[in-house]
This record gives structure tokens, sequence and C-alpha cells, in this order.
């Protein structure tokens, strides 16, 4: 009970290591988002309209990678990473560099399936008029991202609900460096083992406030489309 | 005015799905302007012929001119209007300029002219898909005239509407008809057929059986198809 007040005090007193840990991961998980998202979108989309021999095969992919365990995700970036690997020169493991490169390699199939499978919906019910109007390439992609922009907008916020909470993989190729690449998970995973319970707690009640909010912003997006007939 | 796509040659169009022929090598020529209605049991492959002209779905066999153009070449010339409409999840206005963006950027003003020839300009700022199916509807029809077609195809599109939408729609139908655009409109409805049709296609188990004069063809069908599905005996 000692340890919640502690935790409670460090969060309302803007404590300094607290808000430096929390701004490192949602730093992270953001830059990760954007990357993620400028490739997701236009792939799922992309599959969702096109058709190829074997597209059927790249979304089934993307689906099972959409259930990759984050500490295999970690474990083939640290092997690209680490000073003997392939990108070895680069000198990218243990930074947040290479935290945002997990995330993205996890985050991505994610939203590209979700957000395939929204596009290729709205895809069986536009098709038809979209030809009518001689509408293809380009301005069908764009004209498919915009009408389904609610609906894409709930599969990033799962996307960064995803990144934020992970902990394997960052574990892995950030190596938890005290304000270098100590973000939220890695921090709680920490102080928890170290028995230093009250920045664990602290920095867990953020944690769980911020899923709290994101899934508050979805159903809240969602509402607002339904109420449109943008659903 | 848009360029005419007269005269439109179908020629032993055919359709197979299995063992099923579904459409059974259509032969029909249109060469007259004005509105040809297409009137034929259900199933008999009225909707699938619409959708081989307008370029949706391939046949297995056959060919289609339309003017001396291949189906593909005269497509930015062809508008269709649907049995149910399909809406983009933007505003009313913001639908119109999705199908006609030069004139968004050019001449806005022929947009609201369009609405207003719908009567949907107080709804311009309206998130289309929550107006009436009938005003759905009404706007999908704004949409296909906004292009100039020199071809309007419609499908059943007044199949579920309300009475003021389907009176609206007619009469604009017939305006725009008068205006040059060819007309080709599948009916169920015999009244309708009657106060819309120049020319009466009757269509049965993937065939034309009959094509006539809209007098004619309701004072005298010539075939024992089209009397039995006039008098109502045919009703699948
Ligand atoms: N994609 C399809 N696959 C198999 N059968 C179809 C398909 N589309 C239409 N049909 C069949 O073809 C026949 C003609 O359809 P349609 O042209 O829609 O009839 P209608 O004259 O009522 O418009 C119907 O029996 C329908 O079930
Ligand atoms: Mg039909």
């Amino acid at each position: 009970m000692n340890a919640l007040a502690e935790a409670f005090r460090l969060i309302i007193t803007l404590d300094a290591d607290l808000f430096e840990i929390l701004w490192l991961s949602i730093r992270v998980s953001l830059i990760a988002l954007a990357i993620s998202a400028v490739i997701s979108l236009p792939l799922g989309t992309w599959l969702a309209i096109t058709r190829f021999p074997g597209r059927k095969f790249c979304i089934l992919v993307l689906n099972a990678l959409m259930g990759m365990p984050p500490v295999v995700v970690g474990l083939i970036v640290y092997l690209l990473l680490s000073r003997s690997g392939p990108l070895g020169w680069m000198g990218l493991l243990y930074t947040p560099t290479a935290m945002i490169i997990a995330q993205v390699i996890l985050i991505t199939p994610i939203i590209a399936a979700l957000s395939n499978q929204v596009i290729e919906n709205l895809h069986q019910e536009y098709h038809d008029t979209f030809y009518s109007l001689g509408v293809t390439g380009r301005r069908a992609v764009v004209a498919y991202l915009v009408d389904a922009r609610y609906a894409l907008t709930s599969c990033i916020l799962a996307g960064f609900g995803r990144a934020i909470a992970e902990v394997g993989a960052v574990i892995i190729v950030g190596g938890n460096i005290d304000h270098l690449t100590r973000v939220m998970t890695t921090a709680i995973a920490l102080e928890t083992s170290k028995g230093n319970l009250t920045l664990a707690l602290g920095l867990g009640a953020v944690l769980l406030v911020l899923s709290l909010l994101i899934n508050a912003l979805v159903i809240s997006v969602r509402e607002y489309a339904a109420k449109r007939q943008y659903a | 005015m848009p360029e005419s796509l007269l005269p439109i040659r179908i020629r032993e169009l055919r359709l197979t799905k299995g063992d099923r022929a579904l459409l059974a090598g259509i032969n029909l020529t249109i060469e007259d302007p004005g509105i040809t209605v297409i009137m034929g049991p259900n199933g008999a492959g009225k909707s699938l012929m619409l959708r081989c002209l307008h370029g949706l779905i391939m046949a297995d066999q056959g060919q289609i001119s339309l003017g001396g153009l291949a189906v593909a070449d005269s497509r930015s010339h062809q508008a269709m209007v649907f049995q149910n409409p399909v809406l983009l999840r933007r505003t009313v206005l913001q639908n119109l300029a999705f199908a006609a963006p030069e004139a968004a950027k050019g001449s806005p003003w022929r947009l609201i002219d369009a609405l207003e020839a719908v009567h949907l300009a107080d709804r311009a700022d309206q998130p289309a898909r929550t107006l009436s199916v009938g005003e759905q509807q009404r706007l999908a029809l704004a949409r296909a005239l906004l292009t100039e077609p020199a071809l309007l195809l419609l499908d059943e599109a007044t199949a579920s509407l309300d009475p003021a939408s389907v009176v609206l729609i007619e009469s604009l139908v017939k305006a725009q008809s008068a205006r040059g655009t060819k007309v080709i409109l599948v009916s169920h409805d015999h009244s309708q057929a009657r106060r819309m049709a120049d020319e009466i296609v009757f269509v049965s188990a993937g065939r034309v059986v009959e094509q006539r004069p809209a007098t004619q063809f309701f004072t005298q069908p010539e075939t024992a198809a089209a009397k039995a599905y006039l008098a109502g005996e045919i009703l699948l």
C-alpha cells in the first residue's frame, strides 16, 4: 500500500525519471507507428484492391506475421544489428533506433492485415461504382484510404497500443539502458525484479491509463463515424 | 453535348456459369435515340446484359459495339445508376465533386445546379449516407448526369423508392433523354415502362425475345412469352 501511495506521488509530482521513461516510450512508439503506417496502409490497401496470383497467400502470411512472438522479432533484429551481424557496422544495437526497428517489424503486419480487411470490405461495396465513374489507380487508392479513415484510425491505434505495451523485443534490442533505452515496459520489468515496486507501479499505472485512453479514443472515433454513416 | 454512342450492336453475347447459360446468345441492335426499356422476368439476364454494356463484366463470347466503339473506349461516355445507390462516406456535395473533379475545380456552380435538379441543394453538407434511400438514389442520378453521358444505363433504379423520388427521377431521365442522351432502363414496373419507353426490349431466359416500339408492345405483344409476362403470368 505504501508503494502504491509513493507511486501516485511520483506521477503527480511529475517525477523526472518517470517522465523521461514515459517520454521515450511515447517517442519510440510514435516514430515506429509513423513509419509502420506509411508502409502498412498502402500495403494493406494494395493487397485489397489488386488481383494477382499469390495475393491470397500474401494476406495469409500477413495474418500469420500478426502473431509473431515479440521475443523472436527481438532476437532477429538483435542478430541483424549485433556487431557481427550484417548491419552491425551501423552501431544501432542498444539504441532507441533499434527499438523503433523492432516495433516497426512487430506492428506493420498488424496494421497491414487489419487495414487490408477494412479496405477489402469497402472495395466490395465501391468496386462497381468506382469502375462506372472511371476511378482507377492512385485516385482509387487515395479514395479508399480517405473513405476508410475512421476504421483505419482504429487499426492505427491498435498498432500503437501494441507497440507501447510491447516488452520482449524492446528489451532484447534496446537493452534497457538507463537514460538511453529504458522505456515503460522494460523499466517495469527491471524495477519489479529489483523489488523496487514504487517506480514499477507508477509506470504501470501510467501505462494502464494510456491504454484506457487509446481504447476510449477508438470507441469515440467509432461512434463519431457511426453517427454519420461513415463507419 | 456528348457524342452519340448509337447504334448499339450486341452480337451473339454468351455467358455461361457451370452448365447454365445466363446469356444465351443475345442479339440486339439499338439505333434510335430516346428511351429503351428492357423488360423481362426475374433472372432473365437483364442486369447481366446491362453490366456487359457498361464493361463491368466480360461475356464469354460475342461482340458489343457502341457507335463503332468497343466497350472499353465508350466507357467514359457512359454512366450507370444501380439498383442500390453506393455513395461515398462523405458529404452530399463531396460525392458530386468526387465524380466530376474538373467541374468541382473549374465550375463548382455546376455541382450546385445538379443538386438543385434533384432537390438536394439544402443537403449539400449532410453526410450522404444519412439520406433516405430515395434521396440517395437522386444523388446517384445527379452524379451520373454530371458526367454528361452519351449513354445512361439504369438498372431498376427506382425499384424500392418513395413515389416522389420515382416521379422526380423519371422526369429527370426524360429531360436528359430529350437533351440527346440515349437511355437504357431496366424496369419491372409496367406502368413505369409505359410512361417512359419509346422502345421495349423483352428479354427472357438469356435471350432477346422481342424488340418493338412501346406503343405496339403493350397493345399487341408478338410472342407468347411477352403476352404471358404482361398478363402477369410469369413472375419468375
Ligand atoms: N455471378 C453470377 N454467378 C452465377 N450466376 C449468376 C451470376 N450473376 C447472375 N447470375 C444468374 O444469372 C441470371 C440472370 O441474372 P440477372 O441478369 O441479374 O437477372 P435479371 O434479369 O433479373 O436482372 C440469374 O439467374 C442469376 O441468378
Ligand atoms: Mg436485375
